[in-house]
Formats: C-alpha cells, structure tokens, sequence
C-alpha cells in the first residue's frame, strides 16, 4: 500500500475549507442559499407593499405637491366614503367576478377535452395550441379586440347581415377582452388539474354506474376544483388591477386601476393613490385568505 | 365513466370553436398590417407592403426592441439565478417558515401588476429618492420573474432525487464542485424553460413598467401603447404584433420540447 500521491490529495485551500464547513453544517448552506433572493424578495418586494400601507396614511401638500409624513386617516376615509370610489369598486369588481365565471366556463371544455378525450398527439398539439396566444402581448391582444370590436371591424361585418351589432367599446367589450387575455392562465392549471385525476377513478364510478354527469359532479369536479380554484385567483387578480385593457376597449369607463394611474401620475398624489391601491389588495387577500384551505394556493 | 361518440365529438367541437375564437383576433391584426386603412377598417380596402417597410425603418420602434432585450435579458439572469438559489433551499431543506416564503415567491404575481408597480414606484421615488430608470425596470421585472424559474427548478429538483447529489459527495466532491458537475447539469432543461419564460413575460410587460421606468426610458410594450392611438402609426403597431407572435414561436417550440422531452424519460 503506498500512501495517495500529493496532487491526487484534496488542496488545502480556503475554498475547500469553506466548502468542507458548508457541507457539514447543513444551517450554513441553507442560509447562505437564502440570503441573498430573501434579500431582494424582504427589500424590494415585502418592504415596498409594507411602505404601500404606509403612505396611504400620509398626504401631499397641495401647494408643494410634496409628500408631508404626517399621520393622517383623510385619504382612507375618502377612499371608503366617496361614492366614485364606491361606484368603480363595485364595478371592478363585476368585472373581476363576470370575467372569472366566463373563463372559468370556456376553460372547463377544453380543459377536460386535452386531458381526458383527446389522444396524445392531439393533447401536444392542442397545449401548444392554448400557449401560443400567451405568448403574443398583451398589448397586441387588447389592440387586436380594439379592431375586432370597432364600428367597421370583422366582429360589425359578420353579424351586420343577421341584424347583429358589435357592443363597441364600452364594459361588454372590457368583459370581453379581458376573458380572452386571461383565458390561457385557467384553461392550464384546470388541465394541468384534469391530468392528475386517475382514468382508473372515472372507470370504477361508470363501473358503480355512474352516469357521464353524475361522475362528472361527484368525482371529477371535487378533485379538480383546487385546480379550477388555482384558475380563477389568475383571472380574477389581474382583472381587478387592470386599468390598460378599459383604457384600450372600454371607452370612458374606469376601474379601480385607472383612478391608481391617475392619481400617481396626472394628480401626483401618491399618499391617494395608495389608499385606492388598498382595495384590491384587501379584496385578493380576503380571497386567497377565503380558498387556502382548498389547496389552490399549490395549484398556481 | 364511458363518453357516448356523441358527447366525445361536441366536447371536440366546443373546444375547436373556443380556439377558433382564440386566433381570429390574431388573424385580424395580421391582416391589418397589409392594409391601407389606418382605422382598422374591416375587410381591408386595398393590400400593401408599406407598414411592413416603414416599421422596420422605424427608429422609435427598432430602439424600443432595443431597451426591452437589455432589460428582460438582465432581470432573467438576476430571476435565474435567485430563483436556482431558493428553489435548492425549499426543496433540499426543511424549516420554519418554509410555506411563508413559496407563498412570497407567488406573490409578485399573485397580486395584480398595478400593486406591483405602485408599490415600487413609491419605494424608488417616495422613500429611497432614487430617480426612476431602467435599472428600476430591471428590478421590478426581476422580482416577479423569480416565480418562472422557481417553478421550473423546484419541479426538476423533486424529480431528481439526492442519490447522485450524495454519491459525488462520498467521492470527495466539495459543495461547489458537486453543484458545477452533478447538479447543474442536471438543471440545465429547467433553467433553459423557466429563463425562457421569465425573458418573455419582462418583454411583454407593461403595467408594473409604466410604474417604474424613467421617462426616457421606452421599453417596446410602452412605445407600443404610445403609439396605438395614433392613425398613421396604428398599421406600424399591427405589423410589430405580427412579428412578436411569429418571433415567440421559436422559445414555445424550444420549451415545448424540453418539457416534452422530460416527460418521455
């Protein structure tokens, strides 16, 4: 037996040394795989929605247009009593909610047709299908229904001869828009959902004799509404911020986001503009707080 | 649960109207840009080729592609790597507050993008007085690119197991070494897709952009929206749409394949 040859012996450098203390203190490793996106994540992200809260409670001097810090509850209390901060309130959040129930009506067809009927050549297909739209921007997309909808696009054309109108620009066409742009962010997780229900499962329920719509209801249907659940915090998250789609198709309509956009930039008077930003924030909370149980949260 | 040909055939059917509807809208703006209306006129009084010219020709335009690349190219790097990073501890590691913080991670966006954007337009300029930029852009795109990478490589991780994580350990690998030669590697494909993604949603982003980029500072989705509304540059809008659906075909073709190529092992 001869002793190992000095250049196959491990180099005692501070490398290695750092590297022999990191693998036998598995805490050293995690925190130092840790620090730095819980640094970025705590700072820029934690930080900054904390501060949001904040400056909802200061307000702007109306002479400088300068941020005073003083503690004050006015721009809270206008937000809450306003009756427009009410009206678009309320209307964002029909919108959120139409949106959310549309899609979530497409979704489920297709969703259960990629995972269940079609055959697997046709299921890569047709997920490539549904991704190939996520992929065009959104601006193209909200532009593309702008033409769609307008007073001579395809949409007047195809239903002028049965006596059809487009609805223009306006709410509908928001609702619309907006179903479509989300529609891919629900049809993926429900499908992804659909997948994970065993075949084997929809056997033994026909095997019992359960009907088409009865295994549907009771089998299917609980074990993909985590999924289905998943789906909607998309459609109805992004739906309640949106100010860019109303802005495009929506006419003189406003959402909630609008009011945020114009009082951040136009009226410069960020402390408001917090306070307003609040709302959907208070309302996805109170929905994400409402679904944790369903298991939704691991479907996103 | 037997499907009946008859209700097999309308799924079928639904689900081919549903993705009809899907591309018209697509078609139209393809069409739009050979047309010589400027009012999105339908159908197209005439065909030409001038758009397609002049876009290219477009400074403002050819600029703003310019910004966007620089910008995704660089929050991707930054999500890549932060996202490697905590995908390795919430997957290899058990400990308290674990949950707390994949939750943080869906946050940027669990939460609509104009709380994202107000938020950090107010941490820049109200609190840190830092003047907006395209560095801010880069750091509020970065933020909720994480969550694309996170996903790719914490789904890989479960996959792979530790066995040969530990074998190169037992040969006298250090931490270091074993990531370079035995686990990186292996990450490769999820890297590729999750970066991927996270280079596509930075370039199409638009709300937490207008929030955080300087006033100089033109990314492509912002030259698009200022320049939507007016007549002579709306069919130059139509034809830039066009060629981000036809450029975004090669990365889906690229992270359908690697996803797909996954499933096959």
């Amino acid at each position: 037996m001869t002793s190992t040859p000095a250049e196959l012996r491990p180099r005692r450098t501070a490398a290695r040394a750092g590297s022999v203390f990191l693998s036998t203190h598995p805490r050293a490793r995690l925190a130092l795989l840790l620090s730095a996106p819980l640094f970025w994540l705590g700072l820029v992200y934690i930080v900054a929605l904390v501060l949001l809260l904040v400056t909802a409670f200061w307000s702007v001097d109306s002479f400088t247009g300068q941020i005073s810090q003083t503690w004050t509850l006015d721009n809270i209390l206008t937000v809450i009593t306003g009756s427009l901060y009410q009206t678009v309130t309320l209307r964002t959040l029909g919108v959120a909610l139409l949106v959310t129930l549309i899609d979530v009506a497409l979704a489920l067809p297709i969703a259960f047709y990629m995972a269940k009927v079609a055959t697997p050549r046709m299921q890569r297909i047709l997920v490539i299908a549904v991704l190939t739209p996520l992929w065009a921007s959104y601006l193209v997309k909200a532009y593309a229904w702008r033409s769609v909808l307008s007073q001579d696009g395809i949409l007047e054309w195809l239903v002028a001869p049965f006596g059809g109108h487009t609805p223009g620009y306006g709410l509908p066409a928001t609702i619309i828009t907006l179903a479509y742009l989300w529609l891919p962010y629900v049809i993926l997780p429900i499908y992804a959902g659909l997948e994970r229900v065993p075949d084997s499962l929809l056997e033994a329920s026909g095997d019992l004799g359960g009907k088409t719509w009865s295994t549907l209801r009771l089998v299917v249907f609980p074990l993909a509404l985590p999924a289905i659940i998943a789906g909607t915090i998309f459609s109805f998250s992004l739906s309640l911020g949106d100010y860019i789609t109303v802005n495009i198709v929506g006419g003189a309509n406003q959402m909630l986001g609008n009011l945020v956009y114009t009082n951040v930039g136009a009226a410069n008077n960020l402390p408001l503009a917090s306070a307003i930003a609040l709302i959907p924030i208070v309302i996805i909370f109170g929905y994400l707080f409402l679904v944790r149980r369903t298991g939704a949260l691991d479907n996103l | 649960m037997r499907l009946s040909r008859l209700s097999r055939t309308t799924l079928g059917l639904v689900t081919g109207l549903i993705l009809l509807v899907v591309y018209v809208p697509l078609l139209v703006v393809l069409v739009n840009s050979f047309s010589t209306s400027t009012s999105l006129t339908w159908p197209p009084p005439g065909l030409t080729l001038e758009w397609w010219g002049r876009a290219f020709r477009s400074a403002g335009a050819l600029e703003a592609v310019g910004t966007s690349v620089q910008v995704a190219i660089v929050s991707t790097i930054i999500s890549l790597v932060l996202g490697t990073l905590i995908s390795l501890a919430l997957q290899r590691f058990e400990f308290f507050g674990r949950e707390a913080i994949s939750l943080l991670i869906i946050l940027p966006i669990a939460l609509p993008g104009i709380i994202t954007g107000i938020a950090l337009n107010n941490f820049f300029r109200t609190i840190m007085g830092v003047p907006l930029s395209i560095w801010t852009v880069v750091i509020a795109h970065a933020t909720f690119c994480i969550v694309t990478v996170f996903n790719n490589v914490i789904a890989r991780l479960r996959r792979l197991g530790t066995n040969l994580e530990e074998a190169s350990a037992d040969l006298g690998a250090g931490v270091w070494t074993t990531f370079r030669l035995v686990t990186f590697p292996q990450l490769r494909s999820a890297l590729l897709a999750g970066g991927l993604l996270a280079f596509a949603l930075s370039f199409d982003e638009i709300i937490v952009t207008t929030f955080t980029a300087g006033s100089g500072v033109t990314t492509l989705p912002i030259f698009i929206l200022n320049n939507m509304f007016r007549p002579s540059q709306a069919p130059i809008v139509a034809v830039i749409a066009v060629v981000l659906v036809l450029v975004s075909i090669l990365p889906i073709y690229i992270a359908q394949r690697l996803s797909g190529s996954e499933q096959r092992r």
